[in-house]
């Protein structure tokens, strides 16, 4: 398949940007490749902008009959604390335990 | 091994005549695995003990259930209680379940032989099966070739003859592409036919779970099993399973099947061309009519998918932070570095990359531009399905554009990789059935997979129109050679 990429460029300063919202750090090298591999990949989405859309609705899914899905709002069992703990990097009685978020004064 | 586990009838046959108990059948078929895996790496782990101790209570039950000790391999981001499941990443070392998938208790309750941990690209990101965190999966019929991706361990596993079958997911073709690359059967069931609860989530609107065997009758079985709504999938459809092994076997005269202009085009390797070509003379002699058809925005099908997959991809991804589950990096003084600590050493690269490429299309000034616009030419592509299925019962087209490259070879180019799955995007964006069948091979000797569309939940015209062609040709007896 043809690659016609046209010339969208993608800042460092975006590569780091976008990558503080997605809690992701990159070194210098990183930033780089990615910034020129989402200027290529950008850059070739921009064909979408050849297509009419202007009287299109948007695919908000791809099942026409969907709808929101309720359920009765009975007890149920639920998993154990030792199940949903089960997989926890670290725990603390039937807590999950993170680095402290709150300085003692 | 590969002659008893040609077919599902053909394995069950042999069964019953050698009275083995599974436990054993199980071990011989792991201990052949592992010959073979060095050569594959079709998986990222085998817990023979665990396999061994399936087949023993499988033993221990009466000899029933459609799929009686098949060994089936399970993609490792299908959730299986108590196993190791990691999605080929390091961010989920070492997490196990606490539930079973949807379709693993299909395959149970019909006493299936699991086989945990089928390589994949991490996360299903990818298509050729080089980005898994434990190394890549080789392809039985080339080891210097990729198997395909995402699904790359899974059909590589059927391949070879490891397994008799194996599930895959399909986002935009991670079942289809590596069964084309593999020469196997793949089917990717229409959006809201197979349970999704229980699948690591890649894309939600796009991904699909389906079956990877040797021929269309496995995969109707298969198909039969995992298919029907599920309470716990919002998204799952309501709507009665017909029996589609009965599908098999039915002749395709008077049918009509569109051939698109645009999936012949320009940029097709030659050896598909021509096997596709051929493919469709063979159902033409079989009585179908064939029409050609326009699907005239294809050619926008990877850059839609390219927005909209990382988009979700990246929202799903955000739940892996560290704190409930898999890998948290051991560097971090509070909860923020805790978070880009674990998330930096625990994805890989190509997750990184759309995860970025995901929250830059989402990102405020960009959403209009890029989001909307592509949820909207996704309408646009669906428009042009509906149009040709006023037309035609089924739509053929080559699977992908090229038979299986190089390991490395397109690694350090992404957007070359995402064209991999041109052909098949389209059918996630509408949602509708697919399979890819063997049809052919190129000079090399390397497999090529024919594609086959339908309208949503009519895989049974899929089933109906692959088996006739299967049943007329060979290439679905053409065997890797991987397992010896």
């Amino acid at each position: 398949m043809d690659k016609k990429v046209s010339k969208k460029r993608i800042t460092e300063q975006t590569v780091r940007y976008v990558a503080a919202l997605s809690r992701i750090e990159l070194d210098e090298a990183e930033t780089a490749s990615y910034k020129d591999q989402l200027s290529d990949i950008i850059g070739y989405i921009e064909q979408l902008g050849e297509v009419d859309t202007d009287n299109t609705l948007p695919t908000t899914h791809v099942l026409p009959s969907m709808k929101n899905v309720f359920r009765e709002d009975e007890l149920k069992e639920s998993l154990s604390p030792d199940e949903f703990l089960g997989n926890a990097p670290e725990k603390h009685g039937n807590f999950f335990k993170v680095p402290r978020i709150i300085q003692s004064s | 091994m590969q002659d008893i586990l040609s077919s599902f009838e053909h394995y069950h046959k042999w069964l019953r005549e050698h009275e083995e108990p599974v436990a054993e059948t199980a071990g011989f078929l792991t201990d052949r695995i592992r010959q073979i895996e060095p050569d594959i790496h079709a998986f990222i782990r085998l817990d023979k003990e665990r396999i061994v101790c399936r087949g023993r209570s499988l033993d221990e039950r009466s000899q029933g259930g459609a799929l009686w000790a098949v060994p089936v391999a399970i993609k490792d981001n299908i959730c299986i209680k108590g196993e190791l499941t990691t999605c080929a990443s390091h961010i989920l070392d070492g997490f196990r379940p606490p539930y079973n998938a949807t379709v693993i208790e299909k395959l149970l309750a019909e006493n299936a032989l699991l086989f945990p941990g089928a390589n994949m690209d991490e996360f299903a990101f990818g298509s050729s099966c080089e980005t898994s965190f434990y190394g890549p999966t080789r392809n039985p019929w080339d080891l210097s070739r990729i198997p395909g991706g995402s699904s790359g361990g899974s059909a590589a596993s059927v391949a070879s003859g490891e397994v008799a079958a194996a599930l895959g997911s399909d986002t935009g073709g991670s079942i289809r592409q590596p069964a084309a690359m593999c020469g196997v059967v793949g089917f990717k069931p229409t959006y809201g036919r197979v349970s999704r609860y229980g699948l690591i989530a890649f894309a939600s609107s796009l991904d699909q779970i389906g079956p990877i065997t040797r021929n269309i009758s496995d995969c109707a079985r298969m198909l039969e099993v995992i298919s029907g709504y599920d309470a716990n999938d919002s998204t799952s459809v309501d709507s009665p399973v017909p029996k589609y092994t009965e599908s098999l076997g039915k002749q395709i005269k008077g049918m009509t099947i569109g051939l698109p202009e645009e999936y012949m085009g320009e940029g097709i390797d030659e050896d598909v061309r021509r096997s596709v070509t051929e493919s469709v003379d063979v159902l033409k002699r079989l009585g179908a009519k064939i029409i050609d058809i326009s699907l005239p925005h294809t050619k926008y099908a990877v850059s839609c998918y390219y927005i909209i997959a990382p988009a979700e991809a990246s929202s799903n991804l955000a739940r892996f932070d560290g704190v409930h589950y898999g890998y948290r990096s051991p560097k971090s003084d509070d909860l923020i570095d805790m978070y880009v600590n674990s998330r930096s050493e625990g994805f890989g690269k190509e997750a990184k990359r759309r995860i970025l490429l995901g929250t830059y299309s989402l990102s405020s000034g960009y959403y209009d531009a890029y989001y909307l616009k592509a949820q909207k030419v996704r309408t646009k592509l669906s428009q042009d399905f509906d149009r040709a299925f006023s037309e035609c019962d089924c739509i053929v087209t080559p699977t992908a554009p090229n038979t299986a490259f190089k390991i490395g070879e397109r690694m350090d180019d992404p957007l070359m990789m995402y064209l991999s799955d041109v052909f098949t995007i389209p059918a996630n964006l509408a949602g509708l059935p697919a399979v890819s069948v063997p049809c052919g091979q190129d000079r090399n000797g390397m497999p090529v997979g024919l594609q086959l569309m339908a309208r949503p939940f009519d895989e049974e015209a899929l089933i109906k129109v692959a088996h006739a062609f299967e049943s007329e040709t060979a290439y679905h007896k053409m065997f890797s050679g991987g397992c010896g």
